[in-house]
């Protein structure tokens, strides 16, 4: 049979507020162990939660970003479960009345333009982390983290491969850089997500029973994770089976989904009002306001870099896919007297691979945006070849160093004295006095012979525009 | 000096009659001397002669607000730096806790010694304080009955003399009821006029700390420093606290009294309505007209409050999972042992009981018929009071339906102990400002409380009333036998 | 409606309490008297009224993202059942 998968993602993302959402403990990451648990976050008896503006500005600025609905009275909920990471025995959510609802984003696939629709974001606490190192039969627990500001992002069930739902995520955590409203650090857990998934025949309207994978930290394991847990069921299915709807881990170290346990009893979570805290009730004037504040997002910022730069789309979409790249583009392209296309090309083409291959993100590059468009500063004045640029390229990437340094040390500099040139020439063409004749007999495939000839006697300096018009003059 | 009002010790204490130390002995050694009431959990006697001390010097320098010097004791669901902290319960029974609860950092900074912290219902669910952790108090005026609760201990302390004044808690009748029991004065204000903020949680959207004292005036100086707009509570109000003293000028010929007719039925007894019925005939002497209202969802206070409140418990009370603080068991298997078994061992059965409905009322298949039905039914009840102020400034009754009754003698029959909260609990589910006064005795000798509700966020008006109708009468002066 | 042994067993394990056999038999019958207590909720009619969760009209107070708080860990593990380096101690987890 052919199935078909579908998938919903639920998206947790850090908010890059200074202080926690209920308490004023500082939300930097790496401190020592509960060194920023205040009184609030560990939830002492009598403490109360007060709510952080910033988190609420922030929520509002992704749901006017994904053109959600922004919900003027919003109600904070009780979700109540115990576990140990979670002090109060509940978490201080959203439910019922989430601040946005019914937002899309869409994404590109081979080429296919998708639509996702965004079914609700709304504000949350973090929990604690549970750490196991260390210990034989007990558990530590660290509440730094308890009480940060989330987002959840939770999407409809649109995604119909482990390709859309990567494409879907490295859209959102584009986004919310581009906003500013979270780091996207995923090894520190600041952008997480949690899979729904499903199998149904195809053809089939109704969905099948879900699996919700947790808590999966990187792009490479969502689709991992995705793939995975698509050829369980499958396999389920298939051998007569029935899917049960349960919450699995994924393992990135065995490359599979487990059941979690302790999650078993956790369904009945009691939602309600959360009498501490009454409705959350924004002004228009406060959502105008946030408006007003938004950045250029990455679709309007395609469309300026074809309109400006004259990109072409494909172009444009790589280079406005993060926040950094486009700033990485811009101030190339500045660095080289405004030479868009080449600064397009370069950043897409050898520096994209580089980076790949090197598994480095791009704020990290050795190669910053002023020695990049030095570099093409250097080919666009012929003082290299756009090949031997691929050379500097590479040491710049090595070093570190400037494209200037790089051509002076190791003596690339092109050949443009015709004199310098017209004497290579010379010894090539009496060396292959052959390869000449026959070129003047007519056969004009040799010619390329020749040219390569000459340039690896320059070993690849002499400029090939000048090889070609003094071959072709000694030859005539 | 233990007849005092606390303008009276604030005037002695000035006038060098007697220092705050003489004064703090004086107090500690009544409760030495009447432990027997079990009123206090915890007493403070090192940390208080310290305060004592200060507060002297404080006088001395000529820098004393109205109440310093003066020792007043805590309800023991108030956090209290360095000073243990209970709550009424074992499973806060080691617990020290490391902050002061804004209204005892208001306290503290006004000068009051702090005596000790009162004996309570445990987590403040009861009306008998009998299901305190550290034994049940004795009502002083028959030692055979209860002084009510949960704020059983404060209301027995302030009516047998151990401390001038006290604070409570009030969810659901919990200063007042036991202000009636115990023949003294007790003030619920106006939900958001004192902070919350380090008040061990029972049901947030209802709870409310007051003043528990001898006398209306004495309820305005404590209200006075125990309110404040308090940024650590998002429900805290941020209006200017008036000058509750100078609201004391209003003749009762300006006031209509508002008699609802579903306070004064067969369900309460007959010597509670008689008194009360006196105490509206002097206010109507003093000028004060009357009108009937109508209260028509009266009846459902108590089962929607039963709802809410257990509800908002069961969340509020899974905080104490034995991890950070607090009761944990001595053997456990696993983690899921550990939390059962030390939250079984450190609640009580009534805490037990109320977790379970509440957990009941909001699980999976019964919100709507329980617990969002009880929303509905709350905002009738708010609207019901709304409708009633339109006819009157403040609504009088009884406090409950009867005096207190005999310890052990409800303590079989949570919803017979229950009914006890009839005409209070719905004050606090509309969120309104209520006090009770005493208006009498029975032919046993224990006490009747009547009570005055007022509108939102105007406590003033009952202050006022309350003080008027004191300068008339002596109920609130009386005292219990055996405790000069 | 009469609250049932197993629901007592089932909101006992909701809300992290053990009970007895003896104790569910208990509960069971107190939590059914409470349950008929507040079923007199059915005698209003609340159909198109709005629930109330909160007593006060005033929204949400919201406050400026600063950092207030300073480090109190060492006074907070004080009143720890078990803490080490740290952090506080339970019994393994298991995920």
């Amino acid at each position: 049979m052919e199935w078909e998968t579908v998938i919903g993602l639920e998206i947790h993302c850090q908010l890059a507020t200074d202080s926690k959402i209920f308490s004023g403990s500082s939300t930097a990451f790496g401190s020592e162990p509960n060194s920023q648990a205040s009184a609030v976050d560990i939830a002492l008896p009598g403490v109360l939660p007060v709510m952080n503006l910033d988190a609420a500005r922030m929520a509002v600025k992704f749901g006017l970003a994904v053109d959600a609905t922004i919900n003027e009275r919003s109600v904070f909920a009780r979700k109540n479960y115990f576990y140990p990471d979670l002090p109060k025995g509940y978490q201080i959510s959203q439910f019922e009345e989430p601040i946005v609802t019914e937002g899309r984003l869409s994404i590109t696939v081979d080429d296919k333009d998708k639509v996702i629709g965004i079914t609700r974001a709304h504000l949350e606490e973090d929990a604690g982390k549970s750490l196991h190192e260390g210990f034989v039969d007990e558990t530590g627990i660290d509440l730094n983290r308890a009480g940060t500001p989330l987002i959840e992002i939770v999407s409809e069930p649109d995604m119909r491969s482990a390709a859309e739902a990567v494409a879907y995520m490295r859209k959102i955590h584009a986004l919310v850089r581009y906003l500013e409203i979270s780091d996207g650090n995923m090894q520190e857990g600041s952008f997480r997500c949690d899979a729904n998934v499903s199998i149904r025949p195809k053809g089939e309207k109704e969905l099948g029973t879900r699996a919700e994978i947790k808590n999966i930290n990187s792009f490479r394991f969502v689709e991992k994770a995705i793939n995975h847990e698509v050829e369980r069921q499958i396999d389920i299915l298939e051998d007569g089976g029935e899917v049960v709807q349960e919450t699995r881990l994924y393992d990135a170290n065995k490359d599979e989904t487990r059941s979690m346990r302790s999650k078993e009893d956790a369904h009945d979570y009691r939602y309600f009002p959360d009498p501490d805290l009454p409705p959350m009730i924004l002004s228009k004037e406060f959502i105008e306001e946030v408006k007003e504040s938004l950045p250029e997002l990455p679709e309007a910022k395609r469309e300026r870099f074809m309109e400006q730069y004259e990109l072409d789309e494909k172009d444009a979409a790589a280079l406005t896919a993060t926040r950094e790249t486009a700033a990485y583009f811009e101030k190339t392209v500045e660095a080289c007297n405004g030479d868009a296309k080449t600064s397009a090309n370069w950043i897409n083409g050898e520096l994209a691979s580089y980076l790949n291959r090197n598994n480095v993100e791009l704020e990290d590059s050795p190669v910053n945006p002023k020695a990049l468009g030095g570099l093409i500063e250097r080919i666009n004045d012929k003082t290299i070849s756009n090949k031997i640029g691929k050379t500097v390229f590479e040491s710049m990437w090595k070093n570190g160093s400037s494209a200037d340094d790089v051509i002076e040390q190791q003596g690339l500099k092109q050949i443009t004295d015709s004199g310098a040139i017209e004497k290579i020439v010379d010894d090539v063409l009496a060396s292959n006095a052959d390869q000449a004749q026959q070129y003047r007999d007519g056969n004009e495939k040799v010619f390329g012979f020749l040219v390569g000839q000459v340039m690896q006697a320059s070993k690849g300096k002499a400029n090939p525009a000048q090889v070609n018009e003094l071959l072709k003059a000694k030859l005539s | 000096m233990i007849n005092h009002s606390l303008t009276e010790l604030a005037t002695a204490l000035r006038a060098k009659e007697i220092s705050s130390v003489e004064l703090t002995l004086l107090f500690l050694d009544r409760i030495a001397r009447f432990g027997d009431l079990n009123t206090f959990i915890t007493v403070n006697e090192e940390m208080a002669l310290e305060q004592a001390k200060a507060a002297d010097e404080r006088i001395a320098a000529k820098e004393a607000t109205p109440l310093t010097g003066i020792p007043i004791a805590h309800k023991d669901i108030f956090c209290t730096k360095d000073i243990l902290t209970t709550c009424g319960s074992k499973m806060l029974s080691n617990f020290v806790s490391p902050y002061n609860a804004t209204i005892v950092a208001n306290l503290a900074n006004a000068g009051t010694v702090t005596l000790g912290k009162t004996n309570m219902d445990e987590f403040a669910m009861g009306s008998s304080n009998e299901t305190s952790y550290f034994g049940p108090v004795k009502n002083p005026w028959d030692t055979t009955t209860v002084p009510g609760g949960s704020s059983g201990g404060s209301a027995a302390a302030v009516a047998a003399r151990l401390a001038p004044a006290a604070t409570g808690s009030d969810t659901g009748g919990s200063i007042r009821q036991p202000a009636a029991f115990c023949g003294v004065t007790g003030l619920k204000p106006s939900y958001g006029r004192v902070s919350r903020y380090g008040m061990i949680a029972f049901a947030s959207s209802l709870d409310q700390a007051g003043p528990i004292t001898r006398s209306a005036e004495d309820a305005a100086l404590m209200l006075q420093t125990m309110a404040s707009f308090d940024p650590k509570d998002s429900t805290s109000v941020d209006k200017v606290v008036p000058n509750y003293l100078d609201e004391f000028h209003k003749d009762l010929s300006e006031m209509t009294l508002g008699i609802p007719k579903q306070y004064f039925t067969d369900g309460v007894d007959k010597e509670v309505t008689k008194a009360v019925e006196g105490a509206i005939r002097t206010l109507k002497k003093m000028g004060a007209d009357t009108v009937e209202v109508d209260l028509p969802n009266s009846d459902l206070g108590i089962p929607c409050y039963y709802v809410i409140a257990p509800a908002e418990a069961s969340s509020n009370l899974s905080r104490f999972d034995g991890v950070r603080y607090g009761h944990r068991a001595s053997e456990y298997d696993d983690l899921a042992d550990m939390y059962a078994k030390s939250r079984s061992e450190g609640f009580g059965e009534e805490v037990k009981r109320r977790i379970m409905i509440g957990t009941y009322a909001l699980s999976s298949g019964y919100y709507d018929a329980y617990y969002n039905k009880a929303l509905k039914l709350r905002r009738l009840i708010v609207n019901d009071f709304a409708e009633a102020f339109e006819q009157c400034d403040l609504i009088v009754g009884p406090t409950t339906p009867t005096t207190a009754f005999e310890l052990g003698g409800k303590a079989d029959d949570p919803v017979a102990m229950y009914l006890n909260d009839i005409y209070t609990a719905s004050i606090n589910l509309a969120g309104l400002p209520a006090m009770s006064v005493p208006v009498g005795f029975d032919k046993g000798g224990r006490p009747i409380g009547m009570q005055l509700i007022g509108p939102y966020m105007d406590a003033g008006d009952i202050l006022n009333v309350a003080h008027r109708f004191q300068r008339e009468t002596d109920w609130h002066t009386k005292m219990p036998e055996g405790y000069e | 409606m009469s609250v049932t042994e197993k629901d007592v067993r089932y909101v006992a394990n909701l809300a992290r309490l053990s009970v007895s056999d003896d104790e569910v038999k208990f509960y069971a019958d107190n939590l059914s008297r409470i349950v008929a207590l507040v079923e007199q909720m059915n005698d209003a009619q609340t159909d198109n009224v709005e629930p109330l969760s909160h007593p006060q009209d005033a929204p949400l107070r919201l406050r400026e993202d600063r950092v207030t708080e300073v480090d109190q860990r060492d006074d907070f593990q004080k009143v720890a059942p078990a803490a080490s380096d740290g952090l506080y101690l339970v019994p393994k987890v298991i995920e």
